[in-house]
């Protein structure tokens, strides 16, 4: 199920000695991260880890970093909260800076796609958390980007809506073949959809795992279980 | 992320936009003097014209139902309802015209003074159907008066808003016009009358630049902390999602602006209107207050209160307007209440 990947092809993500501090405390230190075309990665670490900033800078959103950071074709991000512009409708949210010919039929396709078809015309105050999460992902995919960031996406959503969401990521994980890079504080949520899970700590990729279970994953597969403890210790907890 | 900002629209619009060290506080100060500027111009104003204390009123009612206003678009009640609490607001203005009329034909007060709301009625009607030699026709001179204060509020209010937008997305645009503006705005709007008539005569022009001056003012002020309200959020989304400038401005800035702006509108036309009651009363040949003046010399009274009253409705027929206005453009605020 999980797209092959060629160590051959260019990386749709390469960063090395990448650094960011605030002040004088050093968030990221000498950081180096290879995504590969397709793949999809998790990214665990504690708070204030430097996780965020590190996507921060693959989102372009950062300028005072040093280092080298490439990235192989158009980037998506989907926040936290959802960031829908309020005055705009859910669909014209997708359509915002989207350089296609026809945009409004590709962003119905869109929302069809997240199961959103019947509020393509709300506005996004009137959506539910959920909801809102859809469309923000709709947008983020409409583009076509080579490489999703999803910046703990479902934090704020409740447990069930949280594994609707889950089965919606892979899905369209699968049908659009992006690289992924999640980023989340949630262990199980990093074994359940990441090919490979990483730990960022002191400023680098502290700890690495691949993650080889097929989907959908059982929360109580033994090599599941054995991967949990081993990442769990390496954020220190016990 | 402290000191984490990305950049916007060019490097210098980024930090006015999500920038830290803007001060977000600007907005109450700058809004409640605009309204401490819109009193201390009613007081001048009432103060060196006695007669005309109730043009005033559009303006006292344009700042004070602001929050009512907005609660009200915010709020959705049946529409049923609606028309019976409309219907009850009613009731109070209909008893004061029944007193006012009945004083006066038992002749408590002289009709010199406080003419009957018949005779106005009449008085009116004449003005409307004859073209007395004193003072033309009532359509005509309301007609002038509506020119001068479209063309004041429309280049005031253009321009209030061009340097709320320089001045909102640049660090360099604020630095550039946010003192001036703030100087001006301290400047008491009445008393420039008479540099106004040196500088530019007694013509059109010096009742058409008051107008405007006043008009601009208020909406600058709201307009720029609206812009710089925007929530910073919106701003790191149009950089990702690759909006450019035009973009930046047209959906994301002014409309985020846009609750403010319309507060600001009001405040302006409220501003405008009474610009244009003090500057008619200086030296026109035409239109209401040209109208109040002759009827001074006349001393007829009861055409003094129907160009009062012609004031008055203009004054709420464009408070009307706004109004209308923000319920469509802020449509996606109230679903959000009505959910």
């Amino acid at each position: 199920m999980a797209p092959q990947l060629h160590s051959s092809l260019k990386p749709a993500v390469r960063v090395r000695g990448l650094n960011r501090s605030f002040g004088p405390e050093l968030v990221l230190d000498d950081l180096d991260l290879d995504i590969a075309p397709g793949e999809f990665v998790a990214l665990i670490g504690r708070s204030g880890s430097g996780k965020s900033t590190l996507l921060r800078a693959l989102a372009g959103l950062d300028r005072d970093i040093t280092g080298e950071l490439q990235v192989d074709g158009a980037v998506s991000i989907a926040f936290q909260e959802p960031r829908l512009v309020p005055w705009r409708r859910v669909s014209d949210n997708v359509c915002l800076g989207l350089r296609v010919p026809k945009p409004h039929e590709r962003a119905t396709e869109a929302l069809a796609e997240v199961g959103l078809s019947g509020r393509t015309g709300a506005w996004p105050l009137t959506l539910s958390g959920g909801e809102a999460q859809r469309a923000s992902l709709a947008r983020a995919l409409v583009r076509d980007p080579s490489l999703l960031l999803l910046d703990e996406p479902f934090s704020a959503l409740d447990a069930l809506t949280r594994i609707a969401m889950h089965q919606l990521v892979l899905d369209l994980w699968e049908n659009h073949q992006p690289a992924v890079l999640l980023v989340t504080h949630d262990v199980d949520e990093a074994l359940a959809l990441a090919d490979r899970v990483l730990v960022l700590a002191s400023g680098r990729i502290g700890y690495t795992c691949e993650v080889t279970a097929a989907r959908p994953r059982d929360r109580n597969d033994p090599s599941l279980t054995a991967l949990r403890s081993r990442l769990l210790a390496e954020l220190g907890v016990d | 992320m402290p000191g984490n900002r990305p950049a916007l629209v060019g490097e210098e619009a980024a930090p006015a936009l999500t920038g830290g060290p803007v001060r977000p506080l600007a907005a109450v100060p700058s809004l409640a003097q605009s309204a401490s500027l819109a009193q201390s111009a009613s007081l001048a104003q009432s103060a060196s014209l006695a007669q005309s204390a109730s043009p005033a009123a559009p303006l006292g009612a344009a700042s004070l139902t602001t929050q009512a206003a907005t609660a009200g678009a915010l709020r959705r009640s049946p529409p049923g309802r609606r028309r019976g609490r409309a219907a009850l607001r009613l009731i109070s203005p209909v008893v004061v015209l029944v007193v006012w009329q009945l004083v006066s034909k038992a002749g408590l007060i002289s009709a010199q003074k406080l003419p009957p709301p018949t005779e106005v009625w009449s008085t009116a009607v004449s003005l409307i159907t004859t073209d007395n030699p004193a003072y033309g026709t009532l359509q005509d001179a309301m007609l002038v008066s509506l020119e001068r204060v479209a063309i004041g509020f429309a280049v005031g209010g253009t321009i209030g808003l061009l340097l709320a937008i320089t001045a909102g997305l640049s660090r360099f645009g604020e630095n550039a016009v946010d003192p001036l503006m703030q100087m001006l705005r301290t400047l008491p709007l009445f008393g420039l009358i008479p540099v106004f008539i040196v500088w530019f005569g007694i013509g059109e022009a010096p009742k058409i630049i008051l107008i405007a001056l006043g008009a601009a003012i208020p909406l600058y002020l709201n307009a720029f902390s609206g812009i710089r309200n925007v929530d910073p959020k919106l701003a790191e989304l149009a950089h990702v999602l690759h909006l450019n400038r035009r973009e930046v401005l047209t959906q994301i800035v002014l409309p985020g602006a846009l609750p403010q702006i319309l507060v600001g509108l009001r405040q302006s036309l409220g501003v405008a209107w009474l610009a244009l009651v003090v500057a008619e009363q200086i030296n026109a040949n035409a239109g209401l207050g040209f109208m109040i003046s002759q009827a001074t010399q006349f001393l007829r009274n009861d055409v003094i209160f129907v160009a009062l009253l012609v004031y008055c409705i203009l004054g709420l027929l464009t408070d009307w307007l706004v109004r209308v206005l923000e319920r469509r453009a802020l449509a996606w605020r109230r679903s959000f209440i009505a959910a």
